[in-house]
């Protein structure tokens, strides 16, 4: 159906929708998420909006396929989502990473390929071109060789989305990516992720920052342990939503 | 000199230890990479500890045999590992809590049955070794351990390396972490197993810590630290048994001392990541 080679949905005729249904997801005993419903495709470039501890992360871990799904069901491309897919790649937040990890930017990239290369055969000429396109594309062509530890944040991320983009992921699910960057570094990663999503790619992103929501995402998901609201910014980034996800401002504020 | 230099090569026990010097510090230094980049070295130490009433237990019931002792410790191992991983999972500790209850009980209760049983003697080497005791045997055993241990970590080498250094985003590319994770555990143990005859379980932790962590200061590549270890303790460990029959010390402790000594020559003076570079340059710069 699909064309394996190809880069992004951006060359293939239909559009790819993710689809989360009724989700919920369980800590212990603890209700992490409940009743998450929305649905989303290729090209867009969404928003996970809520207060702390509202399951952004949890949610983002979900559709990567790293926590049991409690209820519900999670779809991309209308087959369910299993423990991990190639077209799924997962960014997570930079300062659970060990940075010290004796690794070149090269080296993190590389991983990317493990689904095609698998536990043993050598990365072939295919894949050492796809780990070069993708360092040349996150502009880390001149980083390449060097450990991982030299990095500044904004490099790092980039790092990160290299090896989704050599993994050839379809979906690109970001913790935190802004959080910590400089504010030239912000702006960069804005252009990368519009660029990203314009060449067909679905961006997923937690984010913290208000005053730039509008500028980078064309999607908004408002979470407080469930969906609160979910549609284009126009619509959803408004000050009455917002309240009714993180409560009203001068009030205290939902946990 | 020269006779009081060779003499150590002259006799057969001699021999035999400083092969498997070389053999068990090869294998424990490859091990030891994972050990440092992993950042269990608590976790194998623990382990480490919880040898010691595993083999009083196993000579107990069963005598005193080569099997009984290594059978027990693995037991030993075995139990304390999923003991604490279920103490943490059925309250509210944390795993290296529930780890340094059950070990310390464990190896007291190890101590007091071993004095019952009347093997003081035997005590002392379980806890420091004693490599001059090994038979043609124990080389066998020893060189089968390595020879599979190496075998599973080098085959496994990139999927591990994945999982060590992020085990979340290997499991979103279909590494499966946990039961990688727990294979890595398994060949840890055995590996600190082989090294019980040398060294001790009081001061296995030292060669399965101790030669990764070294090259780790002197140098990023980890292919360096995989090989680098194996070298560094190999000859480490066998130079280590000459010396000490050299100088007339215990060959256990001598061992874990040469290694400690080049690592403080690496802390001190590794050109990019030791103390004296470091002072020298106050801001890091590239290399």
């Amino acid at each position: 159906m699909v064309n394996p080679a190809h880069e992004s949905c951006a060359h293939c005729g239909h559009h790819h929708e993710l689809q989360v249904e009724g989700l919920a997801v369980r800590y212990r005993e603890v209700d992490a998420l409940r009743d998450v419903s929305f649905s989303t495709s290729c090209g867009a470039c969404v928003a996970l909006i809520g207060p702390n501890g509202a399951g952004k992360s949890t949610l983002l871990k979900a559709i990567a396929g790293l926590l049991p799904v409690a209820a519900g069901r999670i779809l991309w491309r209308g087959t369910k989502v299993a423990r991990w897919s190639r077209e799924i790649a997962y960014l997570p937040q930079r300062e659970n990473v060990d940075w010290q990890f004796p690794i070149t930017v090269r080296g993190v990239v590389r991983m990317g390929r493990f689904p095609q290369a698998g536990w043993w055969r050598p990365f072939s000429r295919t894949d050492e071109s796809a780990i070069d396109r993708a360092i040349g594309m996150m502009g880390l062509a001149d980083l390449e060789n060097r450990q991982i530890s030299q990095l500044s944040g904004g490099q790092q991320q980039r790092v990160f989305l290299a090896r989704a983009l050599a993994q050839e992921a379809h979906v690109l699910l970001l913790d935190e990516p802004f959080t910590g960057l400089d504010r030239t570094s912000k702006a960069a990663l804005a252009g990368t992720l519009k660029h990203l999503t314009e060449e067909g790619r679905l961006v997923i992103a937690s984010h913290h920052d208000m005053d730039t929501v509008k500028d980078i995402y064309d999607e908004v998901l408002l979470l407080h342990r469930r969906a609160v609201a979910f549609g284009p910014v126009a619509e959803v980034f408004t000050a009455a939503k917002l309240d009714e996800t993180f409560g009203p401002p001068d009030g205290k504020e939902a946990a | 000199m020269i006779d009081w230099l060779m003499e150590p090569f002259q006799h057969p026990f001699n021999q035999r230890a400083i092969l498997a010097a070389l053999l068990i510090g090869c294998t424990n230094g490859y091990a030891s990479a994972f050990v440092v980049l992993r950042k269990s070295a608590l976790k194998v130490g623990s382990l480490s500890h919880a040898l010691l009433p595993g083999i009083a237990v196993a000579i107990l019931v069963f005598g005193l045999h080569d099997w009984s002792a290594f059978l027990g410790s693995l037991f030993a191992a075995l139990l304390i590992g999923l003991g604490s991983l279920a103490v943490s999972r059925g309250s509210r500790l944390d795993q290296d809590s529930a780890l340094a209850i059950l070990y310390t009980a464990a190896f007291s209760g190890g101590i007091i049955l071993l004095r019952r049983i009347g093997v003081t003697q035997e005590m002392e080497e379980w806890l420091f070794g004693n490599i001059m005791g090994l038979r043609d045997g124990d080389l066998w055993t020893n060189f089968w351990i390595s020879f599979g241990a190496l075998g599973i970590l080098t085959a496994l080498h990139r999927p591990l390396l994945m999982t060590l250094f992020d085990a979340e985003v290997a499991a979103t590319l279909g590494v499966p972490v946990r039961a990688l994770n727990y294979l890595l555990l398994a060949v840890l143990i055995v590996v600190l197993i082989s090294s019980l005859q040398a060294v001790g379980c009081m001061l296995a932790l030292g060669l399965l810590v101790t030669p990764a962590a070294t090259i780790y200061l002197l140098t990023d590549s980890t292919h360096a630290m995989f090989w680098g270890g194996a070298l560094l303790g190999g000859l480490a460990a066998a130079f280590a048994v000459l010396a000490g029959w050299w100088l007339n010390i215990e060959q256990g402790p001598s061992i874990v001392l040469v290694l400690g000594a080049v690592f403080a020559l690496a802390f001190l003076f590794s050109p990019k990541y030791g103390l004296i570079a470091r002072v020298r340059r106050p801001r890091d710069r590239q290399a």
